[in-house]
């Protein structure tokens, strides 16, 4: 898969490894599309790229909101062409610091699957009719680590994204034999906000840049070979993620 | 018949079956597929459908409604503006806007504004609009959708018994917002049906066709509907259509803004040209198609003008058949109404 002159919607596209992924594909030619919650981190994001000489346009959306999502998609559409490459990278770690699935308030829990499970789906909903018709189209769902090992006081973010991995092993069953492909990627540990967040004395300098987590996912994605529902990993691109 | 006056489940729908001179035949839309054969070509109509109605102020502070007819430039459109109210009222009851050329209109919902650029001769409603951040500068075409997504709802008529979401009024294969009412032919598609037919060798190929208002209810401008429509036609379409032509299938058009751009772009020898045109084709009973085999439509009563294009595809009498077979089996209208298929 090349990215030149393909159309790319990247949620939570403002920081971290979404605006990293959008440096890159604009970078590479593609017609980028960055969304999140927050319109002037968005915009300056953009305007970043922009000087780079990249084609990226920036729409304020939140994925958790329902009503959100078909805005979003048609802007996409309409802004870059319709969407060949959807990446689900938006996630909420619900309230920091983390803590037990005992002191979990339900409605944070339902706050937290409405961004990780819920909104990657509409998203993927509202776009792969469109792929299905035209005959391409990859939806690129971010997961963890912790979607896979059960980590204390994890629970939620945890669930919901072994939760958005099993999804997206279903959409590539459901789909099978056609050109549309699913997939799910563990990024590893990053330095980002979020990270900083959940495990705030981690030393950085442990952690993976996301640009060169950004360069890996897309190495593997334009290798091809990947059977559609499959789970990779970042950090060893050459093997499946179990 | 009697409009469907809500957004159905599309396990509901309807369909009547004219293929030859058979007679009609009854069915659940969803066994589709087995009216269609392997190496049938369906195109669709995959322009998503725009939250197109507005309420705004004049400068004299008056409310009223802004309708979109057709973009005419990614910040300029043609439209209607009817005088405070909404759908609830038919549109042919509804006063007009008194609106002046160079009126800055304020839209409610979102900051941005509108300039009155011309107005028709032919209707005082019928106006050209630019529009504009609020000094005044024109606003780049990220801008106007942003605005429009915040500000706007689906253009809907008095047959409908609630307002209409945005999500109501899309297909399942919506893509770029390009229709001011939703392409409705398509919507009863759900996609276990588009996967079976594509299973049994039934391809299915996009088209964008920005399709326009159905009525605006002034009769000077709706003498002039369907007004030029922008369209484009993918290369891979255009290629499939040769294809489905040369291998002796059908090529099906899922209503009749798809029979419009494919026969209005259609060269010597009813060769199909991709890209993007314009066409200001109106079909008739007279007309000579020459790419579409058969047509997938809503149904329609007699006496709307939709019901003459269908007449490119068989003689009324057969239509008049038709839609008194599906009036007594309970046939609905409209754009959340039941379909059939007509195949000469």
């Amino acid at each position: 898969m090349s990215f030149e002159n393909q159309s790319v919607l990247i949620t939570g596209g403002s920081r971290g490894l979404g605006l990293a992924l959008a440096r890159i594909l604009a970078g590479q030619g593609a017609r980028v599309v960055i969304t999140g919650r927050d319109g002037a981190a968005l915009e300056r994001a953009a305007a970043g790229i922009r000087r780079s000489g990249g084609t990226v346009f920036a729409v304020a959306g939140d994925v958790a909101d329902k009503h959100a999502i078909h805005p979003l998609a048609a802007q996409a559409a309409e802004l870059a062409g319709p969407v060949d490459l959807l990446v689900n990278n938006a996630s909420s770690l619900g309230p920091v610091p983390l803590g037990l699935l005992l002191d979990t308030e339900c409605e944070e829990f339902a706050r937290v699957l409405e961004t990780n499970l819920l909104g990657p789906f509409r998203l993927a909903k509202a776009v792969a009719g469109s792929m299905l018709i035209r005959g391409r189209g990859t939806v690129l769902n971010v997961s963890s680590d912790a979607a896979a090992s059960a980590y204390p006081n994890w629970g939620i973010y945890g669930a919901s994204k072994a939760a958005l991995d099993h999804l997206t092993r279903i959409w590539a069953a459901e789909l099978a034999g056609t050109p549309v492909r699913f997939y799910s990627v563990d990024p590893g540990e990053m330095d980002t906000r979020m990270h900083a967040d959940a495990v705030p004395d981690a030393d950085p300098a442990s952690l993976a840049r996301p640009e060169d987590v950004a360069v890996k996912i897309l190495d593997r994605l334009e290798k091809g070979g990947l059977p559609s529902g499959a789970r990779f990993s970042a950090t060893d691109p050459l093997a499946e993620a179990r | 018949m009697s409009p469907a006056r809500s957004p159905r489940s599309r396990a509901l729908h309807r369909l009547m079956v004219l293929e030859g001179g058979a007679a009609p035949v009854d069915g659940p839309f969803d066994r589709l597929p087995d009216r269609l054969r392997a190496g049938d070509l369906l195109v669709v109509n995959d322009a998503a459908t725009l939250p197109a109605s507005f309420r705004a102020r004049d400068p004299r502070d008056h409310r009223f409604e802004l309708r979109l007819l057709a973009r005419t430039a990614a910040h300029r459109s043609l439209a209607v503006a009817y005088a405070d109210g909404d759908w609830r009222t038919r549109t042919e009851h509804r006063m007009t806007a008194r609106l002046k050329v160079g009126d800055r209109l304020r839209l409610e919902g979102d900051s941005m504004a509108a300039r009155v650029l011309s107005r028709s001769p032919l209707s005082e409603a019928w106006i050209e609009i630019e529009f504009t951040d609020e000094k005044g500068a024109p606003a780049d075409l990220a801008r106007v959708l942003e605005a429009l997504y915040r500000a706007g709802k689906p253009i809907q008529y008095s047959h409908a018994a609630v307002d209409f979401d945005l999500g109501d009024v899309q297909t399942a294969y919506a893509s770029r917002p390009w229709a001011y009412e939703m392409p409705s032919a398509g919507r009863p598609f759900r996609w276990s049906v588009l996967l079976e037919l594509m299973r049994r060798g039934v391809r299915v190929a996009p088209l964008t066709h920005a399709a326009g208002v159905s009525s605006t209810g002034i009769a000077a401008i709706d003498a002039r509907l369907p007004l030029p429509e922008r369209y484009e036609i993918p290369a891979e379409t255009a290629r499939r259509i040769g294809e489905t032509k040369e291998r002796g299938g059908r090529v099906i058009a899922i209503g009749t803004s798809v029979t419009r751009a494919l026969e209005g772009s259609a060269g010597p020898g009813g060769r199909v040209r991709a890209g993007p045109g314009e066409t200001d084709l109106i079909l008739h009973p007279a007309f000579k198609r020459r790419v579409v085999d058969g047509i997938l439509s809503g149904m329609h009563e007699s006496t709307e003008t939709h019901y003459r294009l269908l007449g490119s595809f068989y003689p009324k009498e057969a239509l008049d058949d038709l839609l008194r077979r599906a009036d007594e089996a309970g046939y609905l209208t409209h754009e959340f109404g039941d379909s059939c298929l007509l195949i000469p």
